[in-house]
């Protein structure tokens, strides 16, 4: 995939006037992408079909104030979207979207995906702090010069699925050269191909070179490494664990954020994960004690066997944990392992099966052989 | 005289394959150990991970998965989702540091009663000597 379209706008510009030529030559009929909703830098996203509103795009803005993966399974969730629709989405919730449409939580047909080569998104709490939006030259810097921006996501600092190739048109923003001045677009789809050949402005880029993003992956791996072996040497263990997850409020809130947890009724917000007396009173019994309220350990654990293998690494869990439990670290370590064993990569091919949902005849033939 | 420690198990067993091979052992007469409580269900397939996580977190030392050899299955095709399921939960295990080797994976067919009452009698000896489930005590989970 090297072919290339080149915009002489930059980057923020570029993606934001190519959106305004999508739905006034009416390529598509809606656009879906973050939205500015104040000048502090607060974002949402947003579907607009009004030509109008589509002023106020800001679709490389680097927050995610809900994973847009999980945003655009909502509305296709019965059928696929009524109208083609340009979506604006980063890798990771590209990659959770696809997860979703396995799981026949969503379609993918009618979109324009929209994506780039990922720099990283600041935590929500920034915003509440009033001091995102200041960063905003400083970011765009660091990206351009294959640096990890001071204060994004953990996850992000340590995600090296960045290049979503599973994309229509991909801005290239990491190790971009001029990216104030221009933009460069990789097309890895026909119908990119298509509308990038179309689009006024655009000329030939030549041959993307894809060591751009060589050298960021190589820091990104580095930062990932060392955030297992400090998992690996201060979280692992029974007394780790325990000690890990005991400020849990069991406010569910991570399984609310996640993209990946998608069920109408979660197990663990049913009468079956209810403690009702019976349950209290083996506890009683035999431990000769119960914490009130219940069961967070068991949610944790529970809600990796459920969807760590599918884990997109996109951090939202940890952003929205009201006492700071590092979830995100959690479950992408054990992510991490279940995708290596089960030779699984989330969101990266549509036709991949999940591995819970399906099986070999002839398969780890040591288990069960003990 | 000493407080020697009884480890609490919890075996679930396939009704078609497991049980029926456990039932074997009973009558005739083999050695099982005490400690293993089994819980029957259809197939081994019906072992939902959320069986065996929460065995563990109620402070069971061990869990053991047994159902029909892969091939066999009454219901075809269920072991084989067990197999997958048990992969994962040991991938949880291990990546966690929680004692991976508390749960095994066993195929026992309805002949098999002598199996039934040697992986019995070896996995009980294991946890006997690893010492009680650091669950079992732990109050503020």
């Amino acid at each position: 995939m090297s072919e290339t379209r080149r915009i002489n706008k930059g980057i923020e510009e570029g993606v934001h006037d190519l959106l305004v030529h999508l739905l006034e030559s009416g390529t598509v009929q809606g656009v879906f992408s973050l939205m500015k909703t104040n000048e502090e830098g607060g974002v949402d996203y947003s579907l607009i079909t009004d030509v109008e509103h589509i002023q106020n795009a800001v679709p490389f803005q680097p927050l995610m104030p809900v994973n847009a993966g999980r945003a655009l399974s909502l509305f296709t969730l019965d059928g696929p979207a009524p109208k083609p629709i340009a979506a604006v989405l980063r890798p990771c919730e590209l990659r959770a979207f696809i997860e979703l449409v396995k799981r026949a939580q969503g379609s993918l047909e009618n979109f324009l995906l929209i994506s780039l080569t990922c720099g990283g998104v600041y935590p929500l709490k920034s915003l509440a702090r009033g001091t995102f939006g200041s960063d905003s030259a400083e970011y765009w810097s660091s990206v351009e010069k294959s640096e990890i921006p001071e204060g994004i996501r953990l996850t992000c600092r340590s995600c090296v699925d960045f290049v979503p190739l599973q994309a229509d048109i991909v801005f290239a923003a990491v190790g971009a050269e001029n990216i104030e001045k221009e933009c460069l677009m990789l097309l890895p789809t026909e119908n990119g191909r298509k509308i990038a050949g179309d689009l006024p402005g655009a000329q030939g880029g030549g041959k993307y070179d894809e060591g751009r993003t060589g050298d960021l992956k190589k820091k990104r791996l580095e930062e990932k490494d060392r955030l297992f072996k400090d998992f690996d040497a201060n979280r692992k263990g029974q007394a780790e664990m325990i000690k890990t997850f005991t400020p849990c409020l069991g406010c569910h809130a991570c399984g609310e954020v996640c993209p990946i947890c998608s069920c109408l009724l979660c197990t663990f917000d049913s009468k079956t994960s209810d403690y009702n007396p019976e349950n209290i009173d083996f506890d009683l019994n035999h431990k000769g004690g119960l914490k009130v309220p219940t069961g967070n350990l068991f949610y944790h654990l529970g809600r990796m066997s459920h969807m760590a293998v599918s884990c997109v690494g996109c951090g939202m869990c940890s952003d929205v944990c009201p006492v700071n439990i590092p979830v995100a670290t959690v479950f992408t370590r054990v992510g991490d392992s279940l995708q290596k064993v089960f030779e699984y990569q989330p969101g990266l091919d549509v036709e991949q099966p999940v591995p819970s949902g399906t099986f070999k005849e002839d398969e780890f033939a040591q288990a069960g052989e003990q | 005289m000493s407080a020697e420690f009884q480890p609490q198990i919890i075996g679930f067993l396939c009704n078609w394959c497991s049980y029926t091979g456990a039932d074997l052992a009973g009558t005739a007469r083999m050695k099982i150990p005490p400690s293993i409580r089994v819980i029957r269900v259809m197939c081994s397939g019906r072992i939902d991970p959320l069986f065996v996580l929460r065995a563990l977190i109620m402070g069971a030392d061990g869990v053991m998965m047994m159902g029909c050899h892969p091939g066999d299955c009454h219901y075809q095709k269920g072991n084989y989702n067990t197999r997958r399921r048990y992969i994962m939960l040991n991938s949880i295990m291990e990546t966690l540091g929680m004692e991976a080797d508390r749960l095994g994976l066993w195929w026992v067919s309805a002949s098999e009663g002598v199996k039934y009452s040697r992986v019995t009698t070896e996995f009980d000896e294991k946890i006997t000597k690893k010492g009680p489930s650091p669950f079992a005590s732990e109050i503020f989970l």
